[in-house]
């Protein structure tokens, strides 16, 4: 495979000295919270990349641990995010529409989004054809729709597994927004195969639960005070210019009872202050299309035009 | 480059789970569970003895706490050993002032190797739980299952003595089980293991041989994957251990829904002289909340939580 040095999906564009992006309200910062509602699965394929669990299978404690989240937790974050009045942005494993109907019904009658997550967060992108990888998201859209009513405009790949396709399918097949990409604060325009208009929102790694206790392995405290301290700053600059601060979570993480507290003061905290759009990924994406995307090709364009005279 | 039909192909997606091993239900949507005395909280505190061989052969995988450097190991070896020599017994001092009553998984061989500590055990009065032979005998998926069986028979046999009445629950090493080892748990005469920690309270769970019931033992607010795995400090854990008491009182004095807060503990991590008087201050907290806990065997907690009727 001839391996690409860099994704080419966005162009580079200074976050300095960009069109002002203005929020409905005036708000200088769209909260958004994108609860993961997964399904992962007891015995799947053993993808050839990447296996689906540490453990020879049955690996029940890996298992388990998630399943956590579908029995235990969901309730406990929807109860936080109900108190401050949050809608959540589910990232879903379309498979959950099926499995667990019980779960789906408590966030629909929230009012909350839904965008595509893949089927199960066991199966992975790797190794998909590009036929085989348009069916999966198509699938998971029709599930989106077909359960919920909700045209899906939204997607993080399952387990975040990409392929160079991934984007490009996303989009012919009616997307929206992406949340796949992490190299900015506010939404940008990203590039299609197919000239499509398309954004990524900004989700957020380094505030993902899940990232921030199994892979950083952060203390609960340390985390709603990561939560606070990524508030602070992005407030303070969205009084220049609209930014985005994502809150990913994942019940089989955030709810465990030594956990949630940290998670509901940081909310506490943000939803104190004047100025917050509590959004959702949806409606962040569709302000941005209708309102600055055109003016942000613009300065992009103006932006990198400049950059190569420098250079020359 | 593609890859086969069966990476699409979703056999097992169908309402509920996707194993036949229990049934899908949400905590919250549960028939409320009343403790004794009314009490809102039960409280299961449960101290590991391991022992880590000095020669594993890390079948299956290598269980977090095994040997590390080239053998001997002295280093890991005897510091895993420190928590039967010493630790057990700075935690059983931290316990005893409180009154608090733990149970006690131990592997099959502390048991053969230390008679003196088992009969030290054995005065506590402790309920006593299978925890498989040792930290390198691992149950999982591919093993075979007349070698697992008599893992399980040597692990029990090992306790009998000391157990002074039949041993009826089960954690195994690291959590860890093949698609066997329900079944031959129960065979064995275990009424329930603690392996799965996909919930909070116990739940009916299903073999080939009659049902076993599962009682949830946290893995997230187990002190050796607290401090051990995720390098917390023994400060943290200690708060984490507080904020959890609190977070399960609030939710079940709220709800009417009796709530269990069931902790892990190793000798070997929390037994350390500069890590005890955190685990005195856990100790401490859960002793002035005594009005509202219900501190019990873990299977007095599950009768009261299931009925007997249920196993």
């Amino acid at each position: 495979m001839n391996r690409k040095p860099a994704p080419g999906l966005y162009d580079y564009w200074p976050y300095a000295e960009r069109p002002k992006i203005r929020w409905p309200g005036g708000a200088k910062l769209a909260l958004w919270i994108a609860p993961n509602i997964e399904f992962y699965e007891y015995a799947p394929p053993t993808n050839p990349q990447r296996k689906p669990w540490p453990r020879p299978l049955p690996d029940v404690l890996a298992y388990a641990t998630r399943d956590y989240g579908n029995r235990v937790g969901h309730q406990r974050m929807m109860r936080v995010m109900d108190k401050y009045g949050l809608r959540g942005s589910v990232s879903l494993s379309a498979a959950t529409l099926i499995h667990h109907p019980e779960v789906i019904a408590l966030a629909a009658e929230r009012n909350w989004e839904f965008f595509s997550h893949g089927i199960y967060n066991t199966r992975y992108t790797y190794g998909l054809d590009e036929a085989q990888e348009r069916a999966m998201i198509a699938e998971s859209m029709a599930l989106i729709r077909q359960h919920t009513g909700q045209n899906c405009h939204g997607y993080l790949a399952p387990a975040l597994s990409h392929s160079e396709q991934t984007i490009d399918l996303f989009a012919e097949a009616g997307g929206l927004y992406t949340c796949d990409l992490f190299h900015d604060d506010q939404p940008t325009p990203v590039h299609t195969r197919s000239g499509r208009r398309f954004v990524s929102v900004p989700y957020s790694l380094e505030l993902n639960d899940t990232i921030t206790y199994v892979v950083n392995k952060i203390e609960p405290r340390r985390y709603g005070q990561m939560i606070k301290d990524a508030f602070d700053r992005l407030y303070a600059e969205g009084e220049e210019s609209g930014t985005v601060m994502c809150v990913p979570l994942h019940a089989y993480q955030v709810s465990h009872p030594h956990r949630l507290r940290a998670f509901e003061e940081a909310m506490d905290y943000a939803c104190g202050h004047a100025g917050v759009w509590k959004a959702t990924g949806r409606e962040i994406a569709q302000h941005y299309l209708e309102h600055h995307y055109d003016a942000a090709l613009a300065s992009i364009q103006s932006a990198n035009h400049v950059g190569r005279e420098g250079q020359a | 480059m593609s890859l086969g039909k069966e990476f699409l192909d979703y056999p097992m997606r169908r309402h509920g789970m996707d194993q036949d091993r229990y049934a899908w239900s949400m905590l919250a949507e549960r028939a409320p569970v009343r403790w004794p005395g009314d009490k809102p909280l039960a409280l299961w505190i449960n101290l590991s003895l391991e022992h880590f061989p000095l020669n594993p052969d890390g079948a299956g995988f290598k269980a977090h706490g095994n040997m590390t450097m080239p053998y001997p190991d002295l280093r890991h070896y005897t510091l895993r050993d420190y928590g039967n020599r010493v630790g057990v017994f700075r935690v059983l001092k931290a316990l005893e002032p409180h009154g608090l009553a733990a149970s006690l998984a131990i592997n099959g061989e502390v048991a053969v190797r230390y008679p003196a500590l088992m009969q030290r055990l054995a005065r506590t009065g402790f309920e006593l739980l299978g925890h498989g032979w040792n930290m390198d005998r691992l149950h999982f998926g591919g093993m075979d299952e007349g070698a697992e069986a008599a893992l399980i028979a040597d692990s029990l046999a090992a306790l009998g003595p000391y157990a002074g009445q039949p041993i009826r629950g089960w954690l195994s090493p690291a959590r860890s089980q093949s698609h066997a080892t329900p079944e031959l748990l129960r065979k064995a005469g275990i009424d329930w293991c603690a392996d799965w920690v996909n919930d909070e309270l116990p739940y009916r769970f299903e073999t080939a041989n009659g049902a076993l019931a599962n009682l949830p033992l946290s893995l997230e607010l187990e002190d050796r994957f607290i401090v051990g795995e995720n390098l917390h400090a023994e400060s943290e854990y200690a708060d984490q251990m507080i904020d959890a008491c609190e977070f399960l009182l609030e939710e079940a004095q709220r709800t009417g829904h009796g709530r269990l807060l069931a902790l892990n503990i190793h000798p070997w991590v929390m037994g350390q002289p500069h890590r005890i008087k955190h685990l005195e201050r856990v100790f401490a907290h859960l002793a002035s909340r005594s009005a509202l806990l219900w501190n019990a065997s873990p299977s007095a907690i599950l009768a009261a939580a299931m009925g007997a009727a249920t196993l």
